[in-house]
């Protein structure tokens, strides 16, 4: 089996239009979720989120281009340029046919389609933009990045609610260490900030209304954001030999399913995908020194995933960091364990660990080191990245040093 | 129709239960619906009184709006339209 390493990460988020931005946000403890800025916010009950100010799509894609990029595929190619950028790989010949392109997303072009039934239902019209479905469908952010990078191997998109981009990941890693491609280009990214977007989610009442405090015994929800999270995946040797810097190695992926419950978390399945990621890896619990946690900020999410990472780590659960950076940046559905990766990272290559902020009162149910409200210096080898999605859907990755 | 009648049908609904099996001192959990469940039956008496219900499915005991039985739920109610009409 092939080893595959990070050479290449790229973002855009609610805490900066790059990572040297998010991550510098992160040790700060920002908290970049505020009033939402967008059409008809003043009929929501929930009016926060961890939105992108101050993008102008104008400055970076020409008119053609904005016809056809939903926000979601906006964002995605900021973030792609800025991954494949740093990772100095040009596709050509061969490799542009064993490199491809895996991504995450839960809504696609939401804004598209919010947009173009308000024209329809509300407005009236009875004519829409000739290139709506090509710029709502899921897999539009990940064709255009293959158009633009010259992507020819194996692409597409998964939807897997909240785990979306932890699939992606687990998929391009997959892809690569089987030998079937040497270079993945993965995450995720998401753009539901629009009126029909989170008037959906208002309907099931777990949003907070004022901020996310994950693993605090005054959480009252969870708090959206949207963005990018993108990463160049690279089998080992070939960025060895072309003398690449390498960011960190996958070391482990483990996905399940509950298959019980379509919102409720499972403490069992949640154990049962740490266990495995740590097994796809052979790493013993003891050397896992940190993990970025689902940590949504809701009741039910961070009582039962504490509970998954006590069980799984017994005593060592005291000794490893566990931080939500959802509480910084939102809560990016789809794209949100790319943009959580950052995290990992930071914590291998810069040896900080990013905090959960908002943290006010320790719940006892959720009492391991939360690492609150401020950033911790501290050296880990291994750190794991956690997604539960709705529908019970399960991914964990691990990263290591190299 | 009263609303105590009402929210017992909507209740009952829910439950796949007839009206008569609801008493007020049902709980929900008594009735076998869970928070999913309880979202959608507070969802229906929304639409059906036209009132707007304060209830954070993260900790239903720190939501303005009493759910420990079916009596405090029609109570509850009764108060809104009063409070919304």
């Amino acid at each position: 089996m092939k080893r595959v390493v990070i050479t290449g990460a790229g973002t855009i988020n609610a805490l900066g239009q790059n990572v040297a931005q998010t991550c510098h946000a992160m040790r700060e403890g920002r908290c970049g979720i505020a009033p939402l800025e967008f059409r008809d916010v003043d009929r929501l009950s929930i009016k926060i989120g961890g939105q992108v100010k101050g993008f102008e799509p104008e400055s970076m894609f020409n008119r053609q281009q904005l016809a056809l990029y939903d926000r979601f595929t906006q964002f995605t190619l900021v973030a792609a340029r800025e991954a494949l950028a740093q990772s100095g790989l040009r596709f050509e010949s061969e490799l542009s046919e064993r490199a491809g392109v895996v991504l995450g997303t839960s809504g696609g072009g939401l804004t598209t389609q919010d947009e173009n039934y308000r024209a329809v239902y509300e407005d009236g019209k009875n004519r829409v933009h000739p290139f709506v479905v090509p710029k709502l469908m899921n897999n539009a952010a990940a064709s255009h990045v293959s158009m633009e990078f010259n992507l020819q191997g194996p692409s597409f998109t998964v939807a897997t609610a909240c785990a979306s981009s932890n699939h992606a990941m687990g998929q391009a890693f997959s892809l690569i260490r089987s030998g079937m491609c040497q270079v993945m280009v993965t995450g995720g990214s998401e753009s539901m900030l629009c009126f029909g977007g989170i008037k959906a989610w208002e309907g099931l009442r777990v949003m907070s209304k004022d901020a996310c405090r994950p693993f605090s015994a005054n959480r009252n929800g969870m708090v959206q954001g949207e963005g990018a999270g993108i990463f160049v995946f690279e089998e080992y040797e070939h960025a060895k030999a072309r003398g690449a810097d390498i960011l960190a190695e996958i070391v482990g992926f483990a996905m399940t399913s509950d298959a019980s419950d379509i919102v409720m978390p499972s403490l069992k399945g949640a154990a049962r995908t740490i266990e495995g990621a740590l097994r796809d890896g052979k790493i013993s619990p003891e050397r896992v020194g940190y993990i970025n946690a689902h940590g949504t900020g809701t009741a039910a999410n961070d009582k039962t995933e504490c509970g998954a990472v006590s069980k799984v780590f017994g005593t060592h659960a005291d000794n490893l960091m566990i931080s939500s950076t959802k509480s910084m940046h939102g809560h990016l559905i789809g794209g949100t364990g790319a943009v959580e990766l950052l995290s990992c990272i930071m914590a291998l290559r810069d040896g900080v660990i990013a905090p959960t902020i908002g943290y006010e009162e320790p719940d006892p149910e959720c009492g391991l080191d939360v690492v609150p409200n401020v950033a911790r210096d501290a050296h880990v080898n291994v750190v794991m990245s956690n997604a539960f999605a709705f529908g019970g859907l399960n991914a964990v990755l691990a990263l290591g040093r190299v | 129709m009263s609303t105590k009648d009402k929210v017992i049908a909507i209740i009952a609904d829910q439950a796949l239960l007839e009206p008569s099996d609801v008493t007020l001192d049902s709980t929900p959990e008594d009735l076998g619906i869970d928070s999913l469940g309880l979202v959608e039956s507070i969802f229906s008496i929304e639409e059906a009184f036209d009132i707007s219900v304060p209830f954070n499915a993260n900790d239903p005991s720190e939501s303005d709006f009493d759910i420990s039985n079916v009596g405090t739920i029609i109570a509850g109610i009764e108060n809104l339209i009063s409070q919304q009409s």
